[in-house]
């Protein structure tokens, strides 16, 4: 089966009056039907100019300027970054949507809530007037909005933070696209809130069959949520494959390390949390040979010269490294072992569970 | 003399048992809307909290947003004035004091903040920055200031040659470290930081986090640490205390408060936050609580979490407030019900 989402490889580079600023560099991936894939990143990553690129959104001097966006299951795929101005506004809301981290500048202050959901309908044509007016209430509801149908005459600012998200996500929805991209969309909210959301995500993932890309840079919104994860660095992607695969067993040293920079709450109180020395690179001015080589502990010398290509490191599993921290973790123990951090399971359970394959979460389709 | 081997921190005791700080039923009250017909009302951001943070020790206070956690902080700070109640830091009641007096105090007592953007002078050095403190209480002049001023950047992880530099050519967690050393310059007893790590990339949290630690041992610091990440919380903390709506449901050592929370609010809390791990996630069953968090203008009656709580039981807990009590050994829960989700 074709993917749903195909992009490959994708270059986005802003051009500034000191230089290129190559914001995502080459990038490469697919989303199936009905899938949950997560994007992970820090600031600068280029997680949020990939997910742009898609919506051909890139504020300027950003360009796409190489690759291809092909999205659509059956028949021809179509390319987006070749679609005209015309294709592009029915492909936007209508066959992708994204919802954004700050549900409150989303939303238009002086018009009321139903008036908007109504909007994002009016604006595509794939249902009449009347329909749209008679699908705001069932929307509203479907995001479990309580008195929905009381609330549509109410405007943004009555409405609280997780709210305005679900009124973002029911509009997102309106035009039943087949992909809906969520910008961190639970970053701002409080985490019984960013509960509630996650919660209503998979749920509407697993009714309607829209495939998701969350991007986030919370490893463990990610954990709970998405069948498939990529790690992006420096406008690259180092690391990709099943969620399970990559908590279990990341090959990156960028996402080892990462997994046990964070505290856990399931974790006790112990003594260092393993640091990622230094910053992210300058993306004006990136470091030769590997992005990551001058905050990696296991480098080598080859990665201050040579780039590593996105090399399988297992069954659906990707790395972009010379070292591979399956051959780290034996070449260099005293690093591996000076950085790992003791997580002591404290609640009997953890330690058995699960000889389980994939999460068999809904929509996990196998590649 | 470094600052380390000064006699401050010398003498500086770190007992877990021995009161250092002492909130005895605080409140602040933000008036809204009163206007030529009088009445009113007020934002109750802080509504009667009383709690004590021990000498060496780092309680965690953790609430969502609204929940009057970095109100409560700036009150025992005193960066604002409390509405009521007493605030006794060293024997000395913190609330009444003023002018000179209160000045003085504030040299054992400094806080971090959340935004490193918004909380240095873009106009002043680095150098001035964290020099400035002790200009202000005349501790040190000249040589000795600079002096004091590189120990301290050292200390922070910072390169002193960056002392004549701005703050924008400074990334976050850098601009967090000035931050971090500006407050430590006068070498304080007890630090007050609020969110002081959230507004950090994830790889950057980290060596923040690090370096807190690392300056508690060393400087035998006090914190009082204030985030909404309780993955951070538990990591940190030797104590907990949890927030609701300005007032306090839950405090406990941090191993008990997370092991056996005995609060609905505690409980539903803890089951929100996704780990980081796919085959514990596919076991959690967050307890998902209804609504959001209600206005503090208007808190509700009785028990104020009873209008979320899966476990309410009527009419008590919508009468009847639930003390902040010793349910077992030292762990204190506000509820009628404590221990039954």
């Amino acid at each position: 089966m074709a993917p749903l989402l195909q992009v490959e490889d994708l270059k986005t580079h802003f051009h500034l009056r000191d230089g290129v600023v190559k914001a995502v560099d080459g990038i490469t991936f697919h989303v199936d039907k009905g899938e949950t894939v997560g994007i992970v990143g820090e600031s600068g990553s280029g997680k949020s100019i990939t997910s742009l690129s898609i919506m051909r959104l890139v504020p300027e001097p950003g360009r796409i300027v190489h690759g291809r966006i092909l999205f659509g299951a059956n028949g021809q795929p179509k390319d987006v970054v070749k679609m005209t101005d015309e294709e592009i506004r029915d492909f936007r809301g209508s066959d992708v949507s994204m919802i954004f981290q700050d549900p409150m500048t989303s939303l238009n202050p002086v018009l009321r809530i139903g008036f908007q959901v109504r909007e994002a309908m009016s604006a595509h044509d794939r249902f009449s007037d009347e329909q749209s007016k008679s699908r705001v209430v069932p929307l509203l509801k479907k995001v479990r909005i309580p008195g929905a149908a009381d609330r549509t005459k109410a405007f943004p600012h009555q409405f609280s933070g997780g709210m305005r998200q679900r009124v973002m996500i029911a509009m997102g929805l309106s035009n039943e696209p087949s992909l809906l991209i969520a910008d961190e969309p639970t970053t701002a909210l409080d985490v019984t809130v960013q509960a509630q959301i996650i919660e209503l995500l998979r749920d509407l993932n697993r009714e309607m069959g829209t495939a998701i890309i969350l991007i986030t840079h919370n490893l463990a919104v990610v954990a709970s949520i998405c069948t498939r994860v990529i790690v992006m660095y420096a406008g690259r992607i180092v690391e990709e494959g099943y969620t399970r695969d990559i908590f279990k067993n990341p090959q990156h040293p960028y996402t080892w390390s990462l997994l046990r920079s964070m505290p856990r709450l399931d974790a006790a109180r112990h003594s260092k949390l393993l640091t990622i020395s230094g910053l992210p690179p300058d993306m004006s001015n990136p470091p030769p040979g590997c992005k990551f080589h001058p905050r990696c502990r296991f480098r080598v010398d080859r990665c201050l010269e040579e780039e590593p290509p996105l090399g399988e490191v297992g069954p659906n599993q990707f790395a972009r490294c010379w070292v591979l921290m399956r051959n780290a973790l034996v070449t260099q123990p005293e690093k591996a072992a000076a950085a790992e951090v003791p997580i002591p399971p404290l609640t009997a359970e953890p330690a058995q569970i699960d000889q389980r394959s994939e999460p068999d979460r809904p929509g996990a389709v196998k590649a | 003399m470094t600052l380390e081997t000064s006699p401050e921190v010398e003498s500086r005791v770190v007992d877990k048992q021995l009161a250092l700080v002492s909130v005895e039923d605080v409140t602040k009250h933000f008036p809204i809307g009163a206007g030529l017909l009088g009445g009113g009302s007020a934002v109750r951001a802080v509504d009667g909290v009383s709690f004590e943070v021990r000498a060496g020790e780092t309680l965690g206070l953790v609430g969502e947003s609204g929940c009057g956690k970095s109100t409560l902080g700036r009150v025992i700070a005193q960066l604002h004035p409390a509405t009521s109640g007493k605030v006794i830091f060293q024997g000395q009641d913190l609330v009444p004091m003023r002018g000179e007096k209160l000045r003085r105090m504030r040299q054992e007592l400094q806080m971090i903040f959340q935004d490193p953007y918004a909380s240095l002078n873009p106009r002043m050095t680095v150098g001035e920055i964290i020099g400035e403190p002790l200009k202000n209480f005349g501790l040190a002049r000249g040589k000795e200031r600079s002096n004091r001023v590189h120990e301290v950047m050292r200390t922070c992880g910072l390169n002193p040659n960056f002392l004549n530099r701005y703050p924008h050519e400074f990334s976050g967690g850098q601009r967090q470290r000035i931050g971090i050393a500006r407050a430590l310059v006068l070498n304080p007893t007890f630090i007050v930081a609020d969110e002081p790590i959230s507004a950090l990339d994830v790889s950057i949290q980290a060596q923040i986090v690090n370096l807190m630690e690392d300056l508690q041992n060393r400087f035998k610091l006090t914190y009082l640490f204030i985030a909404h990440d309780l993955s951070v919380v538990r990591h940190l903390s030797d104590r907990v205390a949890v927030m609701y709506l300005g007032k306090i449901m839950e405090i406990a050592d941090s191993h008990s408060i997370y092991e056996n929370p005995l609060h609905p609010y505690t409980k539903a809390l803890l089951s929100s936050i996704p780990i980081p791990d796919p085959d514990l996630e596919a076991k959690r069953q967050p307890i998902l609580l209804q609504g959001e968090i209600p206005s503090p203008v208007n808190p509700p009656s009785g028990c104020r979490f009873h209008t979320r709580c899966p476990i309410a039981q009527f009419p008590i807990c919508s009468e009847q407030v639930p003390p902040l009590e010793s349910k077992v050994d030292g762990h204190l829960a506000a509820c009628h019900f404590a221990g039954q989700l």
